[in-house]
């Protein structure tokens, strides 16, 4: 090798390390484990796939996946596109006070997910909680947020607060490096603050959009800290398997099943691989 | 978008011409608009900073959105640092030593990295890209589990290193340093420093980092984002209390409510939160100039 590309390996390969240590390692051994199974008798030993027959007829872990599948249609769409507006709006010249919407709208990417969750969880629930004193006040007979069937749309919301100002300030970034001569051109053109967004700025955020989407379908397919932390407030409404998760974690701490969990974590790294891939590809075919 | 040869990062992302700016009139509508959007936001903060002024009772009696009964903040606050002989005061600490070392460590990871892969054509760099991408795909949670089994194997869940070396990898941060080094530093200045005999990391740390920070202030705060507000990775690798994070702390006082028998705390969660949020808070305001224009750059590439 010459001097220069081993001078290049020496700066990357701190990084590696840890990578293969927190990346690679971690990844090989989910799956060594998967292939094996402890039994009552004869301890453990290999069972090839029987571990991930188990997990496709597995009906929590279904549930669970549809969960977040359906999390995924609904949340990310409403927080990109608040996002997207909030961004729009900012860069538009045309409000009062921008710099201070910009930075308020994103602070709460600041506050830990523990926290968020605590604020909304008191905020919805029965012991200090909002919708009681509406209830009081306009004799209103409003839902209740943690109740089962909507406690999955009052995490959607939390995670939305979350963020949408952090998608919003990339979003905003990306626009402020917009070529200025670009909005000049169309001015002397005569287009109007639409026709800029649609034929200038919106091409212009593909690639972030692509971004902020990507990580929204990780992070939702990783969903946890929020009904963790939820269920210390609603017990009732957030089952063990609420997400994928929450099942592997419980499987492995709570129930000691390593196999089926680490088992559980490698499907979910693959459907999650998938899904991004597959957004991804589509994107990439849309804008050629 | 580069119109200027010059060095600078800031120097490099003009201004908007005067003209277009002065022709666009203010829009209240807008502003309005907007404004919704920005009492949600805000609506929690407010309904956190007010609870943390009440007494347990005065948080059940009540309204959320405003001030009633005693004014307990300072009151609170005590309670919060002497609680439990003091622990939040050790959790607060345990996550500034994992926020320096983790986050600090991923962000010279990351910086180091990412100007090795922008700055060297090396053999096998496209294979290591590749292989960074693919695993940006891979949630971090998914390998949170894995990672806690690896670890258990090696005998080093419950400890420090249980939480920090995972925290030091964060590709969203090599991905920004990559970009921010393709861009800001230029392979001129890295030439005639080499022809004056100075050695790589020199070069890395006298010329590139200074042209790097707006790059390296942006990817540390959201570094320690990450890590300050992490709960999963202690959450699945921590027994012992002396080790938690704040995070873990408040989360513990909160579920110690719901068990029975359990001391009942919410004032303490509540006023606990509020402190937990205020560095962080405090240092995207301080530094918003930096970590704004640093994002700005690492926004255009793609």
């Amino acid at each position: 090798m010459t001097r220069r590309s081993w001078i290049g390996w020496q700066f990357v390969a701190p990084f590696l390390a840890v990578f293969a240590l927190v990346f690679l390692a971690p990844i090989a051994y989910s799956i060594h484990l998967s292939l094996y199974r402890t039994k009552l008798i004869g301890g453990t030993g290999f069972v090839g796939l029987e571990n991930y027959t188990k997990a496709f007829e597995d009906p929590q872990f279904w549930s669970a996946v549809g969960r977040v599948s359906l999390f995924l249609v609904v949340q990310v769409p409403i927080m990109l596109v608040l996002a997207l507006l909030v961004a729009l709006a900012i860069d538009s010249g045309r409000l009062y006070g921008a710099s201070f919407f910009r930075i308020a709208i994103f602070l709460p990417y600041a506050v830990p997910a523990v926290v968020a969750t605590l604020m909304w969880g008191f905020m919805y629930g029965t012991q200090f909680g909002l919708i009681r004193y509406v209830n009081d006040w306009f004799g209103t007979t409003l839902p209740d947020p943690l109740a089962p069937d909507l406690v999955l749309a009052a995490i959607g919301n939390i995670t939305t607060w979350e963020f949408v100002g952090y998608n919003m300030i990339i979003l905003y970034a990306a626009l402020r490096v917009v070529d200025p001569s670009l909005y000049e051109a169309a001015a002397i053109d005569g287009a109007g603050q639409l026709r800029i967004i649609r034929a200038i700025k919106l091409p212009a955020l593909r690639g972030p959009l692509l971004i902020t989407t990507m990580f929204s379908i990780i992070g939702t397919f990783q969903l946890f800290t929020e009904p963790v932390v939820l269920r210390t407030i609603a017990p009732n409404a957030i089952l063990t398997y609420f997400t994928p998760n929450y099942y592997a974690w419980q499987l492995s701490v709570g129930g000691q099943q390593f196999n089926y969990s680490a088992t559980v974590a490698v499907v979910m790294g693959l459907l999650t691989m998938l899904v991004a891939y597959v957004v991804q590809a589509r994107a990439v075919r849309k804008a050629g | 978008m580069v119109a200027a040869p010059t060095i600078r990062p800031a120097a490099r992302r003009q201004p908007r011409p005067a003209a277009v700016r002065i022709r666009k009139p203010k829009s209240w509508t807008l502003t309005a608009l907007t404004t919704v959007m920005l009492l949600y936001t805000l609506l929690p903060l407010a309904w956190l900073v007010i609870s943390a002024s009440k007494t347990q009772e005065g948080l059940l009696s009540t309204f959320g959105l405003w001030f009633g009964g005693d004014f307990a903040l300072f009151h609170n606050i005590g309670e919060v640092f002497t609680y439990q002989g003091g622990i939040y005061l050790r959790w607060l600490g345990n996550t500034v030593f994992y926020v320096v070392l983790g986050a600090g460590g991923a962000t010279l990871l990351s910086a180091l990295a990412g100007y090795g892969l922008a700055k060297f054509p090396f053999p096998g760099r496209k294979a290591v890209f590749a292989v960074i991408l693919g695993a940006v795909a891979v949630p971090p949670t998914a390998l949170a589990v894995p990672t806690f089994l690896l670890f258990a194997k090696m005998g080093i869940t419950d400890t420090v290193w249980a939480v920090i070396i995972p925290s030091l990898m964060i590709p969203f941060s090599l991905y920004l340093m990559w970009v921010f080094a393709t861009d800001t530093v230029p392979d001129e200045i890295l030439e005639s420093a080499r022809v004056d005999g100075a050695g790589e990391f020199r070069i890395f740390f006298r010329l590139a980092v200074p042209l790097l920070s707006p790059g390296l202030v942006t990817a540390l705060l959201f570094n320690v984002v990450v890590t300050w507000n992490n709960l999963f990775l202690p959450l699945i690798m921590l027994k012992d209390r002396n080790l938690y994070p704040i995070t873990m702390g408040i989360y513990t006082w909160n579920q110690q409510s719901q068990t029975v028998g359990g001391d009942v705390v919410f004032h303490l969660v509540i006023t606990g939160s509020l402190l937990a949020i205020v560095p962080l808070i405090a240092a995207f305001l301080l530094l918003q100039r930096y970590w704004q224009s640093g994002l700005a750059v690492g926004s255009v590439k793609q």
